[in-house]
C-alpha cells in the first residue's frame, strides 16, 4: 500500500508528525507498538507540559492518539523490521507486509539495551529479530525467545504453534549467546538452555538496523533544523534524535518533521508529474 | 526473464555451470523478502549474461535451505561454480550485492 508519509512510532513525536502531515492534506500511516507499550504510558504524572500540568502519561497519550485519529491518520500495530529506498519511494516492511511512502518520519523513541555478546556475531546463524519471517525455518527445533514487550509473548506463541519448542525469557537483564558458526545455547541471568535459534524481540529496533547508512552521533540520529537526516526523504523526531527526552520537545520536533515530510512528498509528486 | 526460480533437482547442475551465481532464499510469509525482491530482479537484468541470478522458495525447497544452513530470510548466497564464497543476510541496498558481484566478475 502507498502513502505520502509513513511514520515509525506512535508516541508524541510520531503522532504530532502525523497530525501535521494531515494538516497538509496528505495521506499518512503510523506504524507503532500498542499505545500501552509506550514508556510514557507508565508515567504517573507529567508536570512540565506547558499549560497542561498534572496529567498522567496514559491520559496524554490517549488524547494525542485520539487527536491523530480524528485528523484522518491511519494506524497499524506492528514493528518495522527494515526499510529500503528505491528511486521513487521508501519501502518499509512490517511483519509479513510491505508498505511504501514518498517520505518517512522516524519517531521510534530510544532503542534501549545494548546488543548481547554473541548477538551480532551469530545474526543469520541462529539469531533473528523476526519470528514471522524466520520461524518456519526452526520447525521442530528448540528456540529461545528473549522478550521485552507484551507483543513478544504473542510471537512466542506463534513459534510454539508452528512447532518450535520455545523457552521464553521475560525481560532478562543479561544474556549471552553461545556458538561458533551456529547458535548452540543461550544463557540469560545465569540460566543456560541449549537452543538452535534465538529470537530477540525488543520494543524498537536500533535506527541503524532499520536504515543502513543512517548518520548517528552517540546513538542518536543526526538531524538538521528541518529534522532531515542524511538519507533523502527520511526525517526524524523525538527521543531518537537525543535529549531532553521530554514530551514538549518530541511534539515540537514531530511538527517540524511532519511538515518537512509533507513538503518532501509534494515535491516528489511534482517531480513525478513532470517526468 | 532474468530471474531463475530454482527447484532442488536442477539447482546443483545450474550453479556448478555458472562462473558466478547469486541466489536469494525467500518465502511468501516474509515482508523483508518482498522488499528485497525488486532489488534482486533489477540486479538480474543488470547482470544478464554475466551472472546467474536466481531465487529459492524455502517453503517449496526446504532441502536446499537446510543444506545451505539458511536460518534467516532473506539470505542471498554468492557462488562460484557451485561453491559458496559469500552471503548477505537481511535487506540491504542494491550496492551491497553489486559490490560483491563486481569484485568477482
Amino acid at each position: 500500500m502507498s502513502y505520502d508519509v509513513l511514520v515509525i512510532g506512535g508516541g508524541p513525536a510520531g503522532l504530532s508528525a502525523a497530525i501535521n502531515v494531515r494538516a497538509r492534506g496528505r495521506q499518512v500511516l503510523v506504524v507503532s507498538n500498542p499505545l500501552e507499550e509506550n514508556p510514557l504510558w507508565r508515567a504517573e504524572e507529567v508536570d512540565n507540559y506547558l499549560g497542561l500540568p498534572g496529567r498522567s502519561g496514559a491520559e496524554m497519550l490517549t488524547a494525542m492518539r485520539r487527536h491523530a485519529e480524528q485528523s484522518g491518520a491511519e494506524f497499524l500495530t506492528g514493528k518495522v523490521l527494515s526499510a529500503l529506498q528505491m528511486q521513487d519511494a521508501w519501502y518499509v516492511s512490517v511483519g509479513p507486509e510491505m508498505y511504501n511512502a514518498r517520505a518517512v518520519v522516524l519517531a521510534a523513541g530510544v532503542a534501549r539495551g545494548r546488543k548481547f555478546p554473541g548477538e551480532a556475531e551469530l545474526l543469520g546463524r541462529g539469531v533473528s529479530y523476526c519470528a514471522t519471517c524466520d520461524g518456519m525455518l526452526y520447525r521442530g527445533r528448540p528456540v529461545a525467545v528473549v522478550g521485552y514487550s507484551d507483543t513478544a509473548r504473542q510471537e512466542a506463541e506463534f513459534l510454539q504453534k508452528i512447532g518450535c519448542s520455545v523457552t521464553y525469557f521475560d525481560r532478562p537483564r543479561r544474556c549471552e549467546i553461545q556458538g561458533m558458526d551456529r547458535v548452540t545455547s543461550i544463557t540469560c541471568d545465569g540460566r543456560t538452555v541449549p537452543v538452535e535459534g534465538v529470537f530477540i524481540l525488543r520494543p524498537t529496533m536500533a535506527p541503524t538496523e532499520i536504515f543502513p547508512g543512517l548518520a548517528v552521533e552517540q546513538g542518536y540520529v543526526t538531524v538538521d533544523r528541518r529534522m532531515a537526516t542524511n538519507l533523502p526523504g527520511l526525517f526524524a523526531a523525538g527521543d531518537c534524535t537525543g535529549g531532553p527526552l521530554q514530551v514538549s520537545k518530541a511534539v515540537g520536533e514531530g511538527l517540524i518533521a511532519g511538515q518537512s515530510a509533507a513538503a518532501w512528498a509534494a515535491a516528489q509528486e511534482r517531480g513525478a508529474r513532470q517526468a | 526473464m532474468a530471474i531463475k526460480h530454482f527447484k532442488t533437482a536442477e539447482f546443483d547442475a545450474a550453479v556448478a555451470a555458472a562462473p558466478l551465481a547469486m541466489v536469494d532464499f525467500w518465502a511468501d510469509w516474509c515482508g523483508p523478502c518482498k522488499m528485497l525482491s525488486p532489488v534482486i530482479e533489477s540486479i538480474g537484468s543488470q547482470y544478464e549474461g554475466k551472472v546467474l541470478v536466481g531465487k529459492v522458495n524455502v517453503d517449496e525447497e526446504p532441502e536446499l535451505a537446510r543444506r545451505f544452513g539458511v536460518m534467516n530470510i532473506p539470505t542471498v548466497v554468492f557462488l562460484k561454480n557451485g561453491q559458496e564464497f559469500d552471503r548477505k543476510v537481511g535487506v540491504m541496498p542494491p550496492q551491497a550485492f553489486t559490490a560483491v558481484l563486481d569484485a568477482n566478475l
